[in-house]
């Protein structure tokens, strides 16, 4: 059951692991997961079992699936939940919410900058290609502010534990991050099957989360708008893989749920189609790629967008969020730079600490990579979901060398990281608790009147052992992630 | 109120009212292929009064009782099959998600993993009836919770209008299949042929309770057509979907403040149902009393569609 490999969260390290010479039973239990941790050893182990399978009958009625691209309904997959709940104590919470928030603030003027005077170029401090060169970089930006001025409202931060103390933020998601509601039902889900565990422990709500959503929204519409404005979220339609989430996230806030096909530009509005005539929108909370919003502006192919929704956003007639062109600040490339981007936009040293970063367009991290690729880990620095990249430790000779021709075919498309040591956490396996390495993403809302962190987020989880993948796509699943009161 | 949402509504409403009647057709032609000598025909009528007798016959020709029943209940090539039209109120469901209760969505998913199960291979006949039976529980439960949790509003009157507007085509359909056999025709009255025949048409309205509550023993063509046409007490009578398609656009219409077309049709459609009687509707022809019906409530759905904006 030890984790000799690593940290465990519930468990600790491997000298503390080993402290305890009981084989099985934990001699050693970190203090937020101490109650949990009796609870367990009082319940019967085949009664856990049984409240697994009842998990998967909640998720499966509730319709929390996702869909599986390009196929027929019969593809919908859950994600598998963990019912051991993946701890964190109030106090290092504070942190971690002082260093996220302190992040995205940063992410945010980078944001203002690069689509404006560019200083932090002019500084020396970014070289131009990472801009100019950068294919999230949207040129019909330029000189764009939105309304209250705030150009990415959603944002997910990606983070990683590797000891008591360690956090590093893996990737920052400034686009339209998903699998919100999956820490939300994961909550509520466990609240309906373990009642006695809230009430034993004081775990912070997450449930804020979509009236917080919509407050953040409406405080960022633009200067026109009434006290009331009209919030939309547009989704790709019923067979986009997070329509679920969609769908319950307008469902929670109470407003509409809009495709392209119901919104049309109308006296220089973006307005619905509604059952009484066409109805102005003033937020649009869009879970469609920038490439696909406006026909007229991006990809004329798309038929998910709205032909000249971007010139009603330029000219302040509709909040979009996240704005379009934020993906420029949440490459891995830009990745490598935030530690300075961070200083140089709030004037302090970053509070959460970055994974060290080969860029391997640069010749000497391009060396230092090629002679180390057994041992690290190379990504692409367009890719996501797992894919496209090289996990050094886990991989075969044959996998490293066809890589390494990649590598040096395009080496500025490549980042490299040293493989980390990610913390674990147990997970309910046929033979008892297991460690397991996990990740987390929490969620974060940025509007004129500040920055609001839900405490925790979404806990992946990689199921297989040993394994680093915590990708849905690739065998991963989720948790509930509780943050203690302090 | 989003106009594709009323339409998701609309049709979520009609393809659950849809599996329900596809599941009472079978169940009366099954009655009748039990009780008499073999009457393949009788699943050519009730193909037709499903109108999916024409992809029937193009994939298989000759018509049979194993393929007719699952051709209605799961073909997939079939968009009216039970199956398909249970996807599909399901698709709506989800596409309607925000304007339905977690109960309302939860039934119908569940309704769809059930059958889904349920209809995954050719059912067995001795398994049929428990099927068909499931079907419209299924159907029943999605009312229930629709009945028990939804507001009164806008989206509630769109789902109750797909319902009648479903409901009514179905009845009439059932009428205009089997007209012929309500005729006084002065050759074929009481036959045990006609009994069946009338029997069936209760049947698959599942009225046959009903019409004993109401006549009493007797089944007799001109009660049946009257029960079925005139009679505002008998939920499934195209008197009682009228009155419910008058009501609903009249709740919508005070709720939005607007009068539309379809209120005019609305109207119309009622006014047929009430302003003659049985043997008037006999005498001056029960069939093209019936296709006109048929006629009046589709202009009345598309009417609909086209008021509140269904489609762009």
């Amino acid at each position: 059951m030890n984790n000799p490999s690593g940290y465990d969260e519930m468990w600790g390290t491997a000298q503390t692991q080993s402290m305890g010479d009981m084989a099985q039973s934990q001699a050693f239990t970190r203090p937020p997961y101490q109650n949990l941790d009796t609870w367990i050893q009082g319940e019967d182990p085949a009664r856990l079992k049984k409240k697994q399978r009842e998990a998967e009958e909640i998720f499966r009625l509730t319709g929390i699936t996702f869909n599986v691209y390009g196929r027929a309904e019969a593809d919908e997959r859950l994600i598998p939940f963990d019912i051991i709940p993946r701890i964190i104590s109030g106090r290092e919470w504070s942190k971690l919410s002082r260093g996220i928030e302190q992040r995205v603030r940063a992410i945010n003027a980078f944001l203002h900058d690069i689509y404006h005077r560019q200083e932090i170029i002019r500084a020396g401090r970014l070289p131009i290609e990472m801009v100019a060169q950068n294919a999230a970089f949207l040129p019909q930006m330029i000189g764009v502010t939105p309304p209250g001025g705030v150009y990415t409202h959603i944002v997910g931060v990606d983070l990683v534990r590797t000891g008591d103390d360690d956090f590093y933020v893996l990737e920052d998601n400034a686009r339209t991050p998903s699998g919100v509601s999956y820490m939300l039902e994961n909550r509520e889900t466990m609240l309906q099957m373990f009642p006695e565990l809230f009430s034993q422990n004081r775990v912070q709500p997450v449930s804020t989360y979509p009236k917080n959503l919509h407050r953040s929204l409406c405080a960022s519409a633009p200067a026109g708008a009434d006290s009331n404005p009209v919030v939309a979220v547009l989704t790709p339609g019923i067979y986009n893989s997070a329509y679920y989430e969609h769908a319950f996230l307008a469902d929670k806030m109470g407003v509409e749920l809009v495709e392209g096909h119901d919104l049309r530009v109308v006296d220089g509005r973006v307005c619905m189609r509604t059952t009484r005539g066409y109805k102005a929108i003033d937020v649009l909370y869009r879970r469609v790629d920038d490439d696909f919003l406006d026909p007229l502006n991006f990809r004329p192919d798309s038929t998910l967008g709205i032909p000249g929704i971007f010139d009603v956003f330029r000219s302040g007639g509709i909040t979009i969020a996240n704005a379009p062109g934020t993906g420029v600040a949440d490459d891995k490339a830009i990745y490598s730079y935030m530690p300075d981007i961070v200083e140089f936009y709030t004037g302090e040293k970053a509070i959460l600490q970055n994974v060290p970063t080969w860029r391997c367009g640069e010749p000497d991290a391009l060396a230092y990579v090629l002679d180390n690729l057994a041992d690290i880990v190379v990504k692409e620095v367009h890719g996501s979901g797992g894919y496209g990249m090289l996990i050094g430790p886990t991989a075969s000779k044959k996998e490293i060398a066809a890589f390494r021709d990649k590598l040096l075919a395009k080496p500025e498309n490549y980042i490299a990281q040293p493989t980390l040591s990610l913390s674990t956490v147990p997970i309910l396996t046929k033979a008892g608790l297991a460690p397991r390495h996990v990740d987390l993403r929490p969620y974060v809302l940025v509007s004129p009147e500040g920055v609001t962190i839900t405490p925790g987020g979404l806990t992946r989880v990689a199921l297989k052992k040993g394994s680093l993948v915590v990708n849905s796509s690739q065998g991963g699943g989720t948790k509930d992630t509780w943050v203690l009161e302090e | 109120m989003l106009g594709k949402t009323a339409g998701g509504l609309y049709w979520m409403s009609r393809y659950l009212e849809r599996s329900e009647n596809a599941s009472r057709l079978v169940e009366a032609g099954q009655r009748i292929a039990l009780t008499r000598s073999a009457h393949e025909d009788e699943w050519l009528s009730i193909l037709q009064t499903a109108a999916c007798d024409e992809g029937y016959i193009q994939k298989y020709g000759e018509v049979t009782r194993e393929l007719a029943v699952d051709w209605m209940l799961r073909d997939p090539d079939n968009p009216s099959s039970v199956m398909s039209v249970v996807s599909q109120a399901r698709q709506n469901a989800r596409m309607v998600r925000t304007a339905i209760t977690r109960e309302v969505w939860e039934a119908v998913n569940q309704a769809w993993m059930t059958l889904k199960g349920a209809l995954a291979r050719r059912v067995p006949e001795r398994d049929l009836p428990a099927v068909l039976a499931l079907v419209r529980q299924r159907a029943a439960f999605v009312r229930g919770a629709m009945h028990g949790t939804m507001l009164r509003n806008d989206a509630y009157d769109f789902a109750r209008i797909g319902t009648f507007i479903e409901r009514a085509d179905s009845t009439a359909r059932i009428l205009d299949v089997k007209y012929y056999v309500l005729l006084p025709s002065a050759l074929a009255v009481g036959s045990n042929l006609d009994n069946v025949q009338w029997e069936s048409i209760l049947r698959s309205v599942s009225a046959e309770g009903a019409y004993r509550m109401t006549y009493g023993q007797d089944v007799r063509p001109r009660e049946i057509a009257h029960f079925l046409i005139f009679d505002t007490r008998m939920p499934r009578s195209l008197a009682f979907c009228a009155g419910k398609l008058v009501d609903n656009l009249a709740y919508l219409e005070k709720d939005y403040g607007e009068t539309h077309r379809s209120h005019g049709l609305a109207g119309e459609l009622c006014g047929c149902t009430a302003g003659s009687n049985v043997d008037q509707v006999v005498e001056t022809g029960l069939h093209e009393f019936i296709q006109d019906f048929l006629g009046r409530a589709f202009r009345l759905g598309a009417q609909i569609e086209s008021d509140y904006r269904f489609h762009e």
